[in-house]
């Protein structure tokens, strides 16, 4: 049976205790919620965390509010999220991501902060040491090179979370929690480029909420490519929102997931503010999303293929949504 | 055919083992301690193929909670399931042939501290060169370089050039050849149990192993002779099976290194696997890369058959002889084929050893074949239903190969499926982007021959009854999900006319159980059951000769048969040209009453299955009492866009002799179709530079619930002539005809063939694409190995078409009562 | 309250959690998951591993109802909330509906994904009285099964729904199990 690796486990008095314990053990400690994410990476000794700061009994990062702007806990699960009105009204992409997440059981464990944390993956790091070990370790982690695109300088460990480019297309933002106060930014400003840090957030920084404009002639939608119906983390993921004024576009918005070390941000305004969606424009957007998916060989199914079915949904995305905006 | 009724046998009534299963009862091998029980761990290969210059287990065994550490030097026995390759160890001595071959094992007081040990261990490889497709196995190695030291040459372990019945004028009378290659891939197991085995040495000198296996009785011959202690002392018990597949059917490295590791510490040891490790152990399908080279008739009548394999074989021997002969073996017992030519080659490839997975390398072939037989019926215009039933074999016939068939309801499978799913009008008649594809297939019931030559019994069942009615069966099959237990608890009940509840059982236990040579090849329902049937008639017999002399019923009427006895719900009644007569006993009077004439009643059945082989070298492959048949059709979608397949549904019908209990039959059906998906669809050893890519249940795709199709299922009873009550397999067979179903409706639904798995998204649009160019839309290997064959063993075909008056003459055994 | 010691070499905390409505307190090191402790601190073998990484279902448990995967939980983070297991499932001694319906429809083969599928469909029958077929499907999809071809769980899980109510049965919701036999020997 594969084990966890000794730890200590604390569990803070509230959000900023936690973001201060993290800022005590630096390097070494490491926040749990809903493990989901982070147990399995342990267990096969992906990093070292021998401080894990426990989330999961902290009742303020539980809430949902709904008041002009919809504000969820980091520790809300994903399957509580799909539970709620407010957010099932205004934020289908968001629905349609968490309940495309694993499993059934997952779901209900895990929360949506873990899901926006969620560690970048590639086929040579989600492997044992040992497994690691006799393949040669890589840059992500003990090694020097990347196995995947050997003449990299950096690591390109995909981004795996199915709710970030969702949250995304949605014009959401985050709360950061440090030890000296709290910002606010930008879901999409949560990530950068680079497949081992991966998020810009600081290690001593807990996200705490997570906010969502309302709009309410936005439609949007979340797709998923992967190969089963369950289990499977994103080996695409397309987030897509639409408002229209008459038949003309308004507003749109396209992020991609699992395509590269960060969720991708279309630039699809330029082709549809202010126009009708033909087919032609479609295909536009399409191709424009296609040119900037760039995923490579250390996912599940062949890349080139991953890279074919940019195009088809993306462009059946924004055909559900004109559908559901008529 | 009015079949005979029965009172339990052919009764879908619960497993015997199910409700223990519901409520989490069973006691799985990793479930059980043992006090002072050690926790063992091995350590695995870093590298694809080398060898091993030191191992430092300094540093583990000064750790503290280590009790000691094996390696080589300590177990220095070869084994291997088959005895002409025994070529495993179970630590490595000298050199690694796979990432993940093991080489140390330590016990400690518990896992994590096992596990801390084995990471202390430092070992320095020397790499030796690496052969890790069919192609570099082929290919001249140098002496230091070949994997092991036996075999033909190079890298290739076994070769086989057979030809039956004249090949040449076969194909000179062809109207037609046709020619073309196929690749099956390689797939695990993944039985959801992992590996465990707890072995504990006493200070009797005496070692119990309990392992979860489906071959007790070989684990039990491969411990004496690598622990080289006398097999009396060792005792045996496989645990309630997991999920086996094949996957737990050779004698495996932590069930010795648990053994091991118990001797030298005098306390008990368990070793149970990681699903990493699982992947290492494997043993799972060899991936085939196939040619077919048919020629036919311009009706579609076969007049000869030239067939090649080239079989991936890992790293080691295991059941690979079998297993590549396999590839060449069933092919006849389907179709009539006049001459037939069977070429196969295994090669030995530095990653995890494949051996038996169901339907024992039977499927690659079939699957070949059936997408063959799909291209000569569309090229000749023919309806592939119609064509396949126009060329089946005869029922009580013998092959070209020598392989004897007996019962064969193929002919109804197919007409059973084609109508259930409105086949005829479906085909070529839905809209683009969906269709239907039929295929059939054969099993065996039981291999013919034991794994090491012997005359002795396959399968023996012990059985005792008690003074209080109850009824203990003895017999060392193990149930591994497939319902072996049902089956014996089923037939016992029957012939005493009791019910199941009332059997009770003792299986898979070396010291307490009579042999079964375990769960492999589908031999249990059929050989067991025989020898079941025996051992209870023995016993009916003495209790009806005990109610006869109480009820005063003359001997001689019994014998002539004006007036007999029946056992059944419990009575034992008296009868007079088949009329009760009002005379009658209770079952528990007849125990007390037979027990006072004759002493403690017990009883042995046992069955041998008849010497079936055919007058060559390999001929002890293929023969079984009884072939199983099958019929598919699949009906798929086809995304045209994405390439993706979603089946829609499939229908099959399974030729299974009589269904001793339906719903459990239903549910090797639906298992084996299931299984089948996985494979077709996802399901793939895929390695980079011989090292498992994916070795975890995650990224080694199976389907899930979501995945899995409605099943519409016909069960074909043919009350065969040697099984139990006419019973033949049904645990393996209904897997073979679904993956060339699936590729046939594939190619109905968008016309291209894919003829290589899995049959991915990326390899469908690929096949599309050709179709827009304007060619023919086709996927499939590309290159076939020229190998320099070794002169043909020619054998002569006998008695085909001219079935014999013995087979004829087969008495039909359809146990009526007594 | 039931006692249970583990002579660990790593920080051992004291727990307190509540397993199929007893209390159990244990000295155990924090990083043993919850499917260890159940397995090897309590003795509830029942709950079963495929491959301690979240990937198989096998060790579903119920947390306050909901199906969770016990290899991947801390017990700290559940000390106060009822776990329940495959042991806690029969009542009185007598088995659970679902666990007959298992039992008699062939849906049990190894046994080894019975008891989390059990938990699973447990969980979905509390929260959902009248399943349909594509209803179960979603809801054991985190259930791995290499034996069933999942067709037979289906029909127990649906047979057992239907038993549990069949009092306030509403006939027409399209909940008809998918596989059917036809043919000879069967039903
Ligand atoms: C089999 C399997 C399949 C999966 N499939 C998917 C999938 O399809 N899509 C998908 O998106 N995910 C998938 N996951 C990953 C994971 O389960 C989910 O992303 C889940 O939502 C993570 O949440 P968690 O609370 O469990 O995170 P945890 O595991 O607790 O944490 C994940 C990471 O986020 C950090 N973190 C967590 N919360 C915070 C916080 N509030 N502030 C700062 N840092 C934090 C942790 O330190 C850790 O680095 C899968 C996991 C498994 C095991
Ligand atoms: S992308 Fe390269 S560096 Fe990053 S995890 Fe994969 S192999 Fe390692
Ligand atoms: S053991 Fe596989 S999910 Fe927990
Ligand atoms: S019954 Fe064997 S895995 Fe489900």
């Amino acid at each position: 049976m594969l084990r966890l690796p000794p730890f200590r486990h604390l569990r803070p008095n509230n959000v900023s205790e936690a973001a201060e314990a993290l800022a005590d053990h630096p390097g070494e400690s490491m926040v749990i919620a809903g493990g989901t994410d982070l147990i399995p990476n342990l267990k096969r000794r992906q990093f070292d965390a021998s401080v894990l700061v426990g989330l999961s009994h902290l009742p303020e990062l539980q809430t949902i509010s709904d008041n002009g702007e919809i504000g969820i806990g980091a520790g809300v699960s994903l399957r509580n999220i799909a539970a709620e009105k407010a957010v099932v009204k205004s934020a289908t992409a968001l629905v349609e991501a968490v309940q495309q997440v694993a499993n059934p059981q997952i779901q209900r464990q895990g929360t949506i902060g873990g899901n926006l944390c969620v560690d970048t993956r590639c086929n040579y790091y989600n492997q044992t040491h040992e497994w690691r070990e006799s393949i040669g370790f890589c840059m992500k982690r003990e090694g020097d090179i990347c196995l995947v695109a050997p003449g990299s300088s950096k690591c390109w460990a995909v981004t795996s979370s199915d709710a970030a480019p969702a949250l995304m297309a949605l014009g959401a933002s985050v709360i950061l929690v440090g030890p000296d106060g709290e910002r606010s930014i930008p879901v999409s400003a949560l990530y950068q480029d680079d497949g081992i840090a991966y998020l810009t957030k600081k290690p001593d920084e807990i996200l705490s909420r997570i906010l969502i404009p309302k709009n309410d002639g936005l439609k949007s939608t979340y797709r998923k490519v992967r190969r089963r119906g369950s289990f499977d983390f994103p080996v695409l993921g397309v987030a897509a929102s639409l408002s229209m004024d008459g038949n003309k576009v308004s507003a749109a918005q396209l992020v991609l997931g699992a395509v590269h070390t960060h969720p991708v941000s279309v630039e699809v305004a330029q082709l549809l503010l202010g126009r009708t969606l033909t087919d032609d424009r479609l295909l536009a957007v399409a191709d424009a999303a296609f040119k900037a998916a760039t995923p490579l060989d250390n996912t599940d199914l062949m890349y080139a293929w991953r890279k074919k079915m940019v195009r088809v949904e993306v462009r059946r995305a924004f055909q559900d949504l004109a559908t559901r905006a008529n | 055919m009015s079949l005979t009724k029965y009172s339990v046998i052919g009764q879908s009534v619960p497993r015997v083992d199910g409700i223990r299963k519901a409520t989490g009862q069973s006691v799985y091998a990793d479930d059980f301690t043992l006090p002072r029980m050690l926790y063992g761990k091995l350590l695995g290969s870093r590298r694809p193929h080398a060898r091993i210059l030191s191992i430092d287990t300094s540093k583990a065994k000064a750790m503290p909670g280590v009790k000691a550490i094996v390696t080589g030097e300590d177990l220095p026995v070869k084994y291997g399931i088959l005895p002409v390759s025994e070529d495993e160890y179970p630590l490595e001595v000298d050199r690694v042939r796979f990432v993940g071959d093991p080489i140390v094992a330590v016990a400690a007081v518990d896992e994590m501290t096992a596990e801390e040990a084995v990471r202390a261990i430092e070992v320095k490889y020397e790499d030796l060169p690496t052969s890790f497709e069919i192609s570099e196995g082929l290919a001249a190695v140098g002496e230091t370089s070949r994997i092991h030291d036996y075999g033909p040459h190079d890298n290739v372990h076994k070769q086989i050039n057979l030809e039956f019945g004249d090949l040449d004028s076969g194909f000179d009378a062809a109207d037609q050849v046709f020619d073309n290659t196929y690749f099956y891939s390689g797939s695990n197991h993944l039985a959801l149990e992992q590996h465990s085995a707890v072995a504990q040495y006493g200070a009797d000198s005496k070692l119990t192993l309990w392992s979860s296996t489906q071959t007790p009785h070989y684990v039990h011959k491969a411990l004496a002779s690598v622990l080289k202690i006398p097999a009396s002392r060792i005792r045996v018990i496989a645990t309630p099976v997991g999920g086996g597949f094949g996957g737990k059917s050779d004698p495996f490295p932590h069930e010795f290194c648990a053994a091991k590791l118990s001797m030298l510490t005098g306390r008990p040891v368990k070793i149970t696997l990681t699903r990493e490790e699982v992947f290492y152990a494997h043993r799972g399908r060899h991936p085939v890369l196939m040619n077919v080279k048919l020629g036919v008739k311009n009706d579609g009548s076969i007049t000869a058959l030239d067939f090649q394999s080239f079989v991936d074989g890992g790293a080691y021997g295991s059941y690979g002889v079998a297993s590549t002969y396999y590839t060449g073996a069933l092919q006849t017992v389907t179709y009539k084929i006049p001459a037939y030519r069977f070429r196969g080659v295994r090669v030995f490839t530095n990653k995890p050893p494949c051996g038996p997975k169901r339907g024992h390398g039977t499927p690659q072939p079939r699957y070949a074949l059936e997408v063959h037989l799909d291209r000569v019926a569309n090229a000749l215009g023919i309806d592939p239903a119609a064509y396949r039933k126009s060329i089946l074999v005869d029922e009580y016939s013998m092959t070209v190969n020598h392989m004897r068939v007996t019962s064969c309801g193929l002919g109804e499978c197919i007409e059973k499926v084609t109508e259930g799913s409105d086949f005829n009008s479906l085909r070529g008649a839905l809209p683009v982007g969906k269709g239907v594809g039929l295929a059939v297939g054969s099993y065996l019931s039981g291999a013919g021959l034991p794994i090491y030559w012997n005359k002795m019994p396959h399968t023996s069942v012990d059985l005792k009854i008690d003074r209080g009615g109850g009824v203990t069966a003895k017999c060392m099959q193990i149930d591994i999900g497939q319902g072996s237990d049902s089956v014996l608890a089923m037939t016992v009940a029957e012939i005493l006319g009791i019910t199941p509840a009332d059997v009770n059982l003792i299986c898979a236990d070396t010291d307490t159980t009579p042999i079964d040579l375990g769960a492999y090849s589908s031999r249990v329902t059929f050989m067991m059951g025989n020898a079941a049937i025996e051992a209870a008639e023995k016993l009916r017999k003495k209790l009806f000769e005990a109610v006869a002399e109480e009820l005063h019923i003359s001997e001689r009427a019994l014998s002539e048969g004006t007036e007999s006895l029946q056992s059944a719900a419990g009575q034992i009644v008296h009868m007079v040209n088949g009329v009760p007569t009002g005379k009658s006993s209770s079952f528990l009077r007849a125990v007390k009453l037979a027990e006072s004439k004759f002493g403690q009643l017990s009883s042995t059945g046992s069955f041998t299955p008849q010497a079936l082989r055919g007058p060559y070298k390999g001929s002890g492959v293929g023969p079984t009492p009884a072939y199983s048949y099958s019929a598919a059709v699949a009906k798929v979608s086809v995304d045209r866009e994405t390439g993706i397949v979603t089946p829609e549904k499939l229908w099959v019908a399974h030729d299974i002799g009589r269904a001793i209990n339906p719903i459990l039959a239903r549910g090797q059906i639906e298992g084996s179709v299931y299984m089948a998906l996985g494979e077709i669809f996802m399901e793939e050893q895929a390695f980079r530079k011989g090292q498992h890519q994916f070795p975890s249940m995650l990224d080694y795709k199976t389907p899930t619930f979501l995945e899995m199709p409605s099943v519409e299922s016909y069960l074909i009873e043919t009350n065969d002539a040697e099984g139990p009550f006419g019973a033949k397999e049904v645990g393996q067979g209904p897997l073979l005809p679904i993956p060339p179903a699936i590729a046939n409706a594939v190619y109905d639904a968008i016309g291209a063939r894919i003829d290589e798995l899995p049959i991915t998204p990326e390899k469908v649009l690929a096949a599309l694409a050709l179709q827009e160019k304007g060619k023919f839309p086709q996927v499939g290997p590309n290159k076939f190995p020229d190998y320099q064959w070794p002169t043909p063993v020619k054998i002569d075909p006998v008695w085909y078409d001219q079935p014999p008056e013995q087979w004829v003459e087969t008495r039909r055994r359809d146990r009526s009562k007594c | 309250m039931k006692h249970s010691t583990f002579q660990a070499p790593l920080p051992a905390e004291r727990l307190h959690v509540r397993v199929n409505g007893e209390s159990y307190e244990i000295v155990a090191p924090v990083n043993k998951t919850l499917l260890e402790i159940l397995r090897e601190d309590l003795g509830l073998t029942g709950t079963k591993h495929g491959c301690e990484l979240g990937e198989c279902g096998t060790c579903t448990v119920l947390i306050d109802g909901d199906p969770m995967l016990s290899c991947l939980v801390l017990p700290v983070e559940v000390q106060g909330h009822e776990i329940l297991t495959i042991e806690g499932l029969a009542e009185g001694g007598r088995p659970h509906e679902l666990q007959v319906a298992f039992a008699e429809l062939g849906a049990a083969q190894c046994g080894y994904c019975t008891p989390g599928m059990m938990m699973s469909s447990k969980a979905l029958l509390d929260s959902n009285s009248h399943p349909t077929t594509e209803e179960i499907k979603e809801y054991l999809a985190g259930n791995l099964c290499r034996c069933t071809g999942y067709l037979q769980i289906l029909e127990a899980v649906d047979s057992a729904a239907k038993k549990l109510h069949s009092s306030q049965q509403d006939a027409d919701r399209g909940n008809t199990p998918e596989s059917t036999t036809q043919g000879t020997g069967i039903r």
